[in-house]
């Protein structure tokens, strides 16, 4: 366990660190996903919200890891093999981003539809009759209201993405289990490399709950601070 | 002449339709309302009052048929309803605050938002309108600091600010505890000897007699009845309406 720890330990301190990078960036575009998606399912508009429907289901049904040998095989050698545009080549971050980015965006996009179906009509329909246009009133009323209701959930779906992040491993972008399993490959001590690892995602992840109790005790507390 | 031919229609309703599905909610209503006129809809749950009243300001998009506003067709494709809605406040059974602002920011929203006075104007109308329903001390004070009463007296107020010459009630005591309802109704009655143009959806049978210009009763989608209180209460045809009456006084 000490040789690996003083060997390997900054090696394996820095993959987390790009696990880190790499969620950072998949749950930034996945709020912007899930926030344009997640308010399209509760408009006026059929066409909008089919295309939330079909998009949440469409990749809540698929595995992430075919998703993500999709985004970064399949998706670069249909558009430079078949249709012969050539030229993309994605590298596994942006690939991991993009997947990481869809992927958590779907379950955002159900957590913000369930926020805003949570508050009730009384609000938008109060705002409304004062001359407020929709999306005022969605802005100044409905919205700071449904995403008090939606912090806990949004935490939580960021330890699921933390934790996603080591699916990644599979096409072969140097965050935590990928560099783990070098690590093993050289050393042969996988007990004690897993279990390191392990450890490390649970420190990480016991941090954010943390976080997560201190703004929830917060939001009951002091919903003005909000 | 009588002088009463003068005042201006302020809401006008011709052969109103309103269906849910199959569900024929308002059968072909026509209906005027004039200038500082209290009209008060009563009837039996289930009616459509709701339905009518949330017509008058577009809440619920009609089936067919037209509406007036200060000559105003709104019904009309090319208008824009956020601008009619300004004229027209509307006070609901469950207050309907905002939960996520204080009293104040209630106040504020519409007028600053919507560019109509700046904040500090806005400020004081607030402020003023507070003290017109009686709680000025609870200007920052958030929704569920305050109890019915006082909820619904700070909507009212919310309206008002917005300066209205039409106010929609939709039953604003049936949420009420009954020694909170006192408050509110006062509040109504002084909004009425303004001048205010009001109408009234309420189960107070004591409130419409007292202060209303025009009793409608509404069963089954339609106005069966309609006259004076006096007449109303006192007189009334319909046998429906009778029966209405037995059960509620
Ligand atoms: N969104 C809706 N979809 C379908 N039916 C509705 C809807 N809103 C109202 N209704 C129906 O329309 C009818 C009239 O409802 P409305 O709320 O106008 O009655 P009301 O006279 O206000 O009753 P109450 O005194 O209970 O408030 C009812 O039968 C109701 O079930
Ligand atoms: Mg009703």
């Amino acid at each position: 366990m000490g040789k690996i720890l003083s060997v390997y330990g900054p090696l394996l301190l820095t993959a987390m660190g790009q696990t880190l990078l790499l969620a950072l960036y998949g749950l930034f575009f996945a709020c912007i996903i899930g926030m344009i998606v997640g308010i399209m399912s509760v408009l006026k508009n059929r066409a909008c919200r089919i295309f939330a429907l079909i998009f949440v289901n469409l990749i809540r049904g698929v595995p992430m890891i075919v998703l993500a040998y999709f985004i970064y095989f399949g998706i670069p050698y249909f558009w430079n093999t078949v249709l012969q545009i050539g030229g993309l080549t994605l590298s596994a971050l942006q690939a991991g981003t993009i997947c990481l980015a869809l992927n958590c965006g779907a379950y955002m996009a159900e957590i913000i539809r369930a926020g805003i179906e949570a508050v009730d009509v009384g609000q938008m329909e109060a705002a409304r009759s004062l001359g407020l246009p929709y999306w005022r009133s969605m802005h100044r009323v409905v919205l700071p209201q449904a995403i008090r209701t939606m912090i806990p959930s949004i935490i939580n779906q960021f330890i699921i993405t933390l934790k996603d992040t080591s699916i990644l491993s599979v096409i072969g972008f140097p965050e935590l289990v990928n560099t783990a399993k070098n690590v093993v490959s050289k050393t042969f001590m996988s007990f004690q490399t897993w279990a390191i690892v392990a450890f490390m995602y649970l420190v990480v992840i016991l941090i954010l709950q943390q976080a997560a109790k201190l703004i929830e005790r917060r939001l009951k507390r002091g919903r003005r601070s909000l | 002449m009588d002088g009463e031919a003068y005042k201006k229609v302020k809401i006008s309703v011709q052969h109103l339709k309103k269906n849910y599905g199959p569900l024929e909610v308002i059968r072909d209503v026509s209906v005027d309302v004039l200038e500082g006129e209290v009209v008060c809809i009563i009837g039996p749950s289930g009616s459509g009052k709701s339905t009518f009243l949330r017509c008058l300001n577009q809440l619920e998009e009609r089936t067919s048929g037209t509406i007036w506003i200060n000559g105003q067709n709104i019904t009309s494709h090319t208008v824009n309803i956020n601008m009619v809605r300004r004229e027209i406040g509307m006070v609901f059974q469950h207050f309907n605050l905002f939960n996520n602002m204080n009293v104040l920011r209630n106040l504020m929203l519409a007028p600053v938002d919507l560019k109509i006075a700046t904040k500090d104007d806005a400020r004081q109308t607030a402020l003023r309108m507070l003290e017109r329903v009686g709680l000025s001390d609870k200007a920052d004070a958030y929704p569920d600091q305050l109890s019915g009463g006082q909820k619904q007296r700070v909507a009212i107020a919310r309206a008002l600010c917005m300066k209205p010459q039409i106010m929609l009630f939709d039953e604003p005591t049936s949420a009420l505890d009954p020694e909170m309802v006192g408050e509110v109704l006062q509040v109504m009655r002084e909004l009425a000897a303004d001048g205010m143009t009001m109408v009234v959806v309420t189960h107070e049978m004591r409130f419409a007699h007292e202060v209303a210009d025009r009793v409608l009763f509404m069963d089954d989608g339609q106005f069966l009845e309609e006259g004076d209180p006096e007449t109303i209460f006192g007189n009334p045809q319909n046998p429906r309406l009778q029966d209405f009456l037995k059960k509620v006084l």
